[in-house]
């Protein structure tokens, strides 16, 4: 069952920017592409647990600020030579509000 | 499959079990003990993890998901109580018995203890491993804490400058009259002892250890034989080491120095292999890291039952601390039929000494200036005949045939067997292979080979021959593009915004041909800075294209929490302003208060959401943003000046605060640095930054190009000034040329080695009109970008420094 929760409207967030979701689980980062684009992923790199919200946004990708990953914020894979993968989270856009669907985060919770 | 079990994960097993994999990674089934309780680090980077310039994360070689890819089983923290050879099984501390086809010692070597009174006590270490090097960095943390290191070789000098960097008053006992006595000889020593007394390291050669004097069973101090008594908390004694051979005598194996092994690392039985510190090979025993790796080859090559024969080659040495430059290979004693070529220039500290016998070098020690070392060490390894070039020889490869050569041509001709990378043991020929099998850049042959991938020193080495294999093929670094968005240069691309006026990012991806829709997080940071510097009136500053640091107007730390500095116009400061940081400092609970290097006062740890507020506090007592996180200028260094001190002259604080006051706010390719000293002798340690000013009797000394960071420059003269203004102008011109031409991420002294001073010298000080006109395109610049990013942050962004929604108690349902 998913659960959708307005978090805000998409104009919050900088384009080629992010904002940071606080949950119990951890903070999730919400992106902000140059196409309008959003993506919810983990805020925290599996390096060495940089804050990727504070990353630079390229494409569909961002670079995590410490050690320069970049990920794929649509999969959540690690690009290039490094290995790894952020979790990511479904988010969608209706009327301008994002809204995100929290029975995953409860998912990850129990995982 | 079968079964190889593997006792010790240190850098040679480490490497023989690449190699292993690499060659066929299905022939054995790997069980790995290790006594420490983790896996394969790079054991010669200790240093720099000692001294702080690394992390332990940074220096393993082989993860946890390394072992898992290749189905090794680790048994790290567990010791193998015996082997029983008759029936190939070995027997673990807890009894457990597991069989094996192979086995392979890597017990390495222990540290040499000497069993001097007092050596038990508490405080006193070995160097050795990362638990060793932990226990120094805690020893560390106590101010004015007091250690005393035994032994003044490689290691024990190693342990000392990371000590001292850890800021602790550093003594150094050693038996032999000079340092390094096996690498180096009594004027090198000299040398190197004079550099490391001039970092604050006290060296006592001569001299004998007695007793350790301990009180409450720690160690207190150390007692030399004359009375001498050196008090310390920490007592680290670094004088060699003895291969672990207990396992291997207790399993009946031919043991001597080490464990006997043949050409092929097996050992008197022919189903046990050994390799690294734990072996004897005719008689040698090993402990430089190059021989470990050419032994590791070895060893897959006979684990997979094919040939290979361990030849010990010559060795060279360096002595991995930062600003030392050093090098050490061959045989240098005095002797019968032995000749020496030696070069000194005092001035510089460079020290270079050859010897030759029958014409042919046995011998090189180098200090100051190395750059030639990896040649001499060449033609000690293949005993070429020198007398030809015996006139030039000590100048170098350089100078050989009367002409200056072509360093490209000096590579070119070096032999496939010649060591590029001394770290790795990687040799010129697998670098061509490498290459040939398609590495086309340094990453690639860095990834391949290992080659500058350790300490990094001979990276300029392997791009030489990058660009000897490849020829036209391979594009000379400097011509390398900016990232993979572009095939153009950064220099290509800042003549392109000129010359097409590209005045916004889209118009520079478009016009340019960018390969990525919006760039990426090499290029844009550099983009933005060359538009605003070219446009400043035209173009928008992009935050997304900025690093965090500058986005956020803090610099990020790793825990991902903030530090925040305001600026105190040339070092100066006010009991107002105190009171105004120590009252922040309890607001927002800033765990660490430093002051900084460049005279300022940095609040460390500051949780994001804290910066807007903390900001507004601190703009309220009048004080603004430090840039302490910028490209942009960082701080200017004053002494006291005329106004406290009695050789003071001219008001050089006041000098300081004036160019802080004009600079500020601009952004530049690179951090800026600079300094006013009131006199020669210095105080404010102009001499290493970006634009230094000495303030004699006679005017203003302007020098330019320093550094104090990756690398240690001084400065060079600019020129000299006879009025304040003058020199305020001078460097308001030479900033803005800087900024006008120098690729992003080059500090002035890499861009000054790129144009040449001279043609900054006719800019900035001989062509009057052409310095008017920097300093008027610094004012127009100033006029947009020199203001509060915290003022103007608080006002305009607050609400992105905190959370866009809090769903804390709807994931708790």
């Amino acid at each position: 069952m998913t659960q959708w929760i307005d978090i805000g409207p998409i104009t919050a967030i900088p384009v080629r920017g992010a904002r940071v979701i606080k949950t119990a689980q951890g903070c999730v980062a919400v992106f902000r592409t140059t196409k309008d684009e959003i993506f919810a992923v983990d805020d925290r790199c599996p390096h060495k647990g940089g804050p990727l919200s504070e990353g630079i946004v390229h494409g569909a990708s961002v670079t995590c600020p410490l050690h320069n990953w970049v990920f794929d914020l649509a999969t959540g894979m690690a690009k290039g030579a490094d290995q790894g993968q952020i979790g990511t989270y479904p988010l969608r856009v209706e009327g301008g509000r994002m809204l995100l669907d929290v029975t995953y985060l409860a998912k990850k919770d129990a995982a | 499959m079968k079964k190889l079990i593997v006792i010790g994960a240190g850098m040679a097993t480490g490497r023989a079990l690449e190699h292993l994999f690499e060659a066929d990674p299905d022939a054995y089934e790997v069980t790995l003990f290790n006594a420490e309780p983790r896996g394969n680090y790079n054991r010669i980077m200790l240093t720099p993890v000692l001294s702080g310039e690394k992390t332990y994360e940074e220096i393993v070689t082989h993860d946890a998901a390394w072992y898992e890819s290749h189905g090794v089983t680790c048994r790290f923290g567990e010791k193998i109580a015996a082997v029983d050879r008759d029936r190939k099984v070995v027997v673990t501390e807890g009894g457990e018995e597991l069989a094996y086809d192979k086995l392979l010692f890597g017990t390495g070597s222990n540290p040499f203890i000497i069993p001097m009174p007092g050596h038990d006590l508490d405080g006193v270490i070995a160097y050795r491993d990362l638990d060793d090097t932990n226990r120094m960095i805690d020893a560390g943390g106590a101010p004015g804490s007091k250690a005393v290191v035994i032994g003044g070789g490689l290691l024990g000098l190693e342990a000392a400058a990371g000590l001292r960097m850890r800021g602790m008053d550093v003594t150094v006992v050693h038996i032999m009259g000079h340092l390094m006595d096996r690498q180096l000889d009594e004027a090198a020593g000299y040398l190197l002892r004079k550099a490391l007394v001039d970092r604050g390291i006290n060296i006592c050669c001569s001299a004998n250890s007695k007793q350790i004097l301990g009180e409450d069973g720690h160690v207190r101090a150390l007692e030399l034989a004359d009375g001498t008594e050196l008090p310390c908390s920490l007592l680290v004694m670094a004088v060699g080491i003895r291969p672990s051979v207990a396992l291997g005598q207790a399993s009946g194996l031919a043991v001597g120095k080490g464990i006997h092994v043949d050409d092929q690392m097996v050992t008197s039985d022919p189903d046990v292999l050994a390799v690294g510190e734990c072996v004897e090979h005719n008689g040698a025993i090993f402990g430089l890291v190059a021989p470990l790796y050419d032994q590791a080859k070895v060893v897959a090559a006979t684990l997979l039952d094919q040939e290979a024969v361990f030849t010990p080659k010559e060795v060279s040495t360096k002595l991995k601390v930062t600003g030392c430059d050093l090098f050490s290979a061959g045989d240098f004693a005095e002797g019968e039929g032995r000749e020496d070529i030696v070069f000194r220039d005092p001035a510089r500290g460079v020290y270079k000494r050859l010897v030759l016998e029958n014409d042919r070098v046995i011998g090189a020690v180098m200090y100051g200036d190395t750059a030639d070392g990896g040649w001499f060490h060449g033609l000690i390894k293949d005993g070429s005949d020198v007398s030809d070039m015996r006139d030039t020889l000590i100048f170098g490869p350089s100078f050989q045939g009367g002409a200056q050569m072509d360093p490209l041509q000096a590579v070119a001709a070096l032999p496939p067997e010649a060591e590029i990378c001394g770290c790795n043991g990687v040799c010129k020929g697998q670098i061509v292979t490498a290459i040939a099998g398609g590495a086309q850049d340094l990453g690639a042959v860095r990834a391949q080979t290992k080659a500058s991938g350790s300490c990094g020193t001979c990276t300029g080495l392997v791009e030489q021959v990058l660009a000897v294999t490849l020829g036209d093929d391979f594009v000379i670094p400097a011509a390398q593009p900016i990232c993979g968005c572009t095939d153009f240069t950064h220099e290509d691309v800042r003549l392109l915004i000129k010359t097409k006026e590209l005045k916004s990012q889209p118009a520079v991806w478009q016009e340019l041909g960018w390969k990525s829709p919006d760039g990426c997080h090499v290029c844009r940071p550099a983009l933005n800075f060359y538009l605003l510097a070219d446009w400043p009136l035209e173009y928008k500053d992009d935050l997304q294209s900025r690093f965090i640091n500058e986005r956020k107007h803090a610099n990020i730390q790793k825990d991902g929490t903030f530090s925040v500095m305001p600026r105190m116009w040339g070092g100066i400061t006010n009991p107002q302003e105190l009171r105004a940081i120590a009252d922040a400092a309890d607001k927002y609970n800033v765990p660490t208060v430093k002051v900084t290097g460049g005279q300022r006062i940095d609040l460390l740890g500051v949780k994001s959401e804290d910066l807007p507020a903390i900001w507004a506090d601190l703009n309220k007592a009048g004080m603004v943003s430090g840039h302490a996180y910028s490209k942009g200028l960082r701080t200017v260094k004053t002494c006291v000046g005329t106004d406290h001190c009695r050789f003071g002259t001219q008001d050089s604080t006041g000098l300081g605060i004036k160019l802080e006051k004009a600079l500020w706010g601009s952004w530049t390719p690179h951090k800026v640095k600079l300094g006013v000293s009131g006199c020669p002798r210095n105080c404010a340690e102009a001499t290493c930054k970006d634009v230094g000013v000495i303030c004699v009797d006679s005017g203003y000394e302007v020098s330019v190009g320093g550094a104090a960071g990756m690398d240690l420059k001084e400065t060079q003269p600019l020129a000299k000034a006879v009025t304040e203004q003058e020199a305020i102008d001078m460097t308001i011109a030479f900033v803005q040329l800087y900024r006008e031409n120098a690729k992003y991420l080059d500090r002035p002294y890499k861009w000054i080695a790129k144009v040449g001073l001279d043609w900054v010298r006719d800019r900035v000080v001989a062509d009057l009109e052409g310095r008017q006109g920097l300093i008027d395109r610094f004012a127009i610049s100033q006029s947009v970008y020199q203001k509060d990013p915290w003022a103007e942050h608080i006002a305009e962004r607050a609400e992105v420094y905190h959370p866009l929604a809090n769903l804390t108690l709807e994931a708790a349902e």
